[in-house]
């Protein structure tokens, strides 16, 4: 039964290998039947996990060749949400970019903004006063609260849990509530100004914000009891896509995923940065082994580390002004700037060239997904389908943030 | 009475078809509406729907009515016949099921002296019809969610007969009526006064038939042929309209037919304390009622709540512990029948 339903789809894979990567897929999945076949007489199967997939949460294709349940060979193919954002960037003046950028990662809304606005401070010479970078950092952390949240749900669904990712929707509108309080924009802020912010925060948000970051430390302690306290939960992520301390800085890496490897790298940190980081009490956290479990435990106590530095950042919030002397048109002098951050995914980066105009002339976006997602095809060798939506879900990638 | 002989063999069987016919949709609703609707809303802090109906309590009965009218489809590469009988097939199984429960003391549709034997022996014809809809759908994702299924119902029906031989041992009947009535009639500790409901003396047999009708059912834990994060739908992929609505019906009154039978066989049944008689024929329903929604509202209070198994796990599950653990209770209640 399975060997005819295989052969009609090699044939079918003949007649399209029209492309190199298709011709290269073919092989590959040849080679790899020639090598599990020796002890079976079986044949392999492609499957087209996506683009319409309900593990992509977006529209990633993942080519896998299955030999049984066993992947012998995986290949992601992305692109099918660009939407150019890079090519936009160079027709738009510096503060229309912002609204661009805020849907790379869409939900971690924010924090896309202040790499490319400290990028475009940078090349003008021009620093926000401190009170503007405090509210900086603190929605920067709030982008993240809101981000990993729903990751820390996300999993539990992908491993057939359903609960755990209404628990995560419901106490993520606390964070998005707050946003909305302040910028207006509950999903898309656009808040971020070259040399500030656009306003001030309200009246009373300091102590909402508070209240706020006591319940998201009480959902991360919920979603530990729930999730990833449960045998079945560790059963199906412990020892499931380890990636090693070296691969995983072969691939580029960042953020959770190359910290839950136990590389201890964070931009936040180990990076000089106007933004608040340095003033406050806080810690990486690292995990020893590398797999799914590791970079699940890793992201759930980035949040609660999140949680404690917008507490820290809200009681020592200074006073004065939140924007700093800009002229009224924004004309960026000539130039080159590369400003990173550490986002909710990983490292991202935007690289900005000037030639002095109301726009930049080139900007290139570093984001963290598309260098996660990189190493699928080595981490899926030999993992069984189960475990492909598992790895896939413990990576973290937003489809926005992988295909710009 | 309008010129019918009810006691005739024909008259009998056309209304014991139409109450078990008319007893699957209605279990199936009952119980979609109070757990995959309400319940699961509740634990999610959600509302659930609150529009049609009452609370929305006829929110199945409107999706049912939808499903009737959506297109009739068919995927090109298809099987057509064995792609429609699929999921008669599969009500089938869960038809046949209904026979043998017993509901009052005359409430039965036939009493059949190996009235278990039979329940769990229909109850994987199913497997049939799933291997039909994933093999004809011509899908990759219903064939390796079909394959799962197969093996997975396979490996879970062993755990099944075997938490079930422990009640047989103790009751000495395989007929689900002699088993209530030896419930019934049952002592603890010489005091007769409720019976003694097995789940008391086989408890291990309770928690092994619960975690082996899970299975049966494909619910989380062990929903690996539907599991919609990896296969879409499994075996349902390509179903739509009132085909889909088949599948729906039979998952839910198997799951109905599943509670129904753990009740029967370490709750009592129909049975409650001091009824006798007609009242108790009037009564059985409703108390077996309320005790298939207690068993029910375990079986989807996991299934709401857990992650579930990789394949593999679910196979060293069901022979490395279930199966070892239920042969243990077989020769430990064998032991003491004997003894006492």
């Amino acid at each position: 039964m399975v060997a005819s339903q295989s052969r009609g789809s090699r044939s079918g894979a003949e007649s399209t290998a029209g492309t190199d990567w298709q011709k290269a897929a073919y092989i590959a999945g040849q080679a790899a039947d020639a090598r599990v076949n020796v002890e079976l007489e079986t044949e392999g199967m492609t499957l087209n996990l996506g683009p319409q997939h309900p593990a992509t949460h977006g529209t990633l294709r993942i080519v896998v060749r299955l030999d049984g349940e066993q992947v012998v060979w995986a290949e992601p193919i992305c692109g099918y949400m660009h939407r150019g954002y890079e090519k936009l960037c160079e027709v738009r003046t510096y503060p229309q970019v912002t609204t661009l950028v805020n849907r790379i990662d869409w939900l971690g809304h924010f924090a896309n903004e202040v790499p490319f606005i400290l990028a475009a401070e940078d090349l003008m010479g021009i620093e926000a006063p401190p009170r503007a970078q405090w509210i900086r950092t603190i929605f920067f952390e709030m982008a993240r609260i809101a981000n990993i949240v729903l990751f820390l749900g996300d999993m539990g669904v992908q491993l057939g849990a359903i609960t755990p990712i209404f628990f995560a929707f419901r106490d993520r509108e606390h964070v998005l509530n707050l946003m909305e309080a302040a910028t207006g924009g509950r999903f898309h802020p656009n808040f971020d100004r070259i040399g500030g912010l656009k306003e001030d925060l309200p009246r009373g948000w300091v102590e909402e914000a508070k209240v706020a970051m006591k319940k998201m430390r009480g959902f991360c302690d919920e979603i530990e009891d729930l999730l990833m306290g449960n045998e079945i939960f560790q059963k199906r992520t412990r020892g499931i896509g380890v990636i090693p301390p070296a691969v995983g800085l072969e691939y580029g890496l960042s953020g959770a995923n190359i910290r839950a490897s136990g590389v201890d790298w964070d931009i936040r940190r180990d990076e000089p940065s106007p933004l608040a980081y340095k003033e406050c009490d806080w810690k990486v956290w690292t995990h020893p082994d590398g797999d799914s479990f590791a970079r699940y435990w890793v992201r759930l106590q980035e949040t609660r580390e999140a949680t404690k530095i917008v507490d820290q950042l809200l009681d020592s919030l200074p006073a004065g002004s939140i924007q700093a002397k800009v002229p009224r048109i924004i004309k960026v002098p000539a130039g080159e700037s590369f400003v990173h951050t550490e986002n909710p995914l990983g490292e991202m980066g935007y690289y900005v060239v000037s030639k002095g105009g109301l726009g930049p002339f080139r900007v290139k976006i570093r984001t963290p997904s598309f260098n996660n997602v990189s190493i699928a095809p080595w981490l899926l060798r030999g993992v069984y389908v189960p475990d492909v939506i598992t790895i896939l879900a413990s990576l973290y990638f937003i489809l926005g943030d992988i295909d710009r | 009475m309008l010129g019918l002989d009810l006691t005739a063999y024909w008259a009998t069987t056309t209304i014991k078809v139409l109450v078990v016919l008319s007893l699957i949709p209605a279990g199936a609703i009952i119980l979609g509406y109070v757990f995959l609707l309400k319940m699961m809303s509740w634990m999610q802090s959600r509302m659930g729907p609150m529009e049609a109906g009452p609370r929305g309590s006829l929110q199945l009965v409107a999706d049912g009515v939808k499903f009737m009218q959506k297109e009739d489809i068919f995927p090109a590469r298809a099987d057509r016949f064995v792609f429609a009988a699929a999921p008669i097939v599969v009500l089938m199984s869960t038809f046949l099921l209904y026979i043998v429960i017993p509901a009052g003391p005359r409430l039965i549709v036939e009493d059949l002296d190996t009235g278990i034997f039979f329940a769990l022996a229909v109850s994987s014809l199913s497997v049939l019809g799933i291997l039909m809809a994933g093999w004809s759908s011509a899908n990759k994702y219903s064939l390796i969610g079909a394959l799962r299924a197969a093996g997975q119902l396979i490996a879970y029906e062993l755990p099944l007969v075997l938490a079930v031989v422990g009640v047989v041992v103790q009751a000495g009947t395989m007929s689900l009526q002699g088993i209530v009535h030896a419930q019934a009639d049952g002592e603890i500790f010489g005091i007769g006064l409720i019976g003694n409901p097995y789940i008391l003396t086989q408890f291990v047999g309770f928690v092994v038939f619960l975690a082996a009708a899970q299975a049966e059912l494909t619910q989380t834990p062990f929903d690996m042929p539907v599991a919609e994060s990896e296969l879409v739908a499994g075996y349902m992929t390509e179903y739509t309209g009132f085909r889909f609505l088949f599948f729906f019906m039979a998952e839910f009154g198997t799951a109905f037919a599943f509670s129904a039978i753990g009740a029967t066989l370490f709750l009592g049944g129909w049975y409650v304390p001091g009824v006798e008689g007609t009242l108790a024929d009037i009564l059985g329903p409703f108390v077996l009622g309320a005790k298939i929604m207690a068993i029910a509202f375990l079986i989807f209070w996991i299934r709401f709540s857990y992650p579930r198994f990789r394949e593999d796990q679910l196979q060293a599950f069901a022979w490395k512990y279930l199966i070892p653990i239920s042969l243990v209770n077989i020769v430990a209640t064998g032991i003491l029948k004997v003894v006492f």
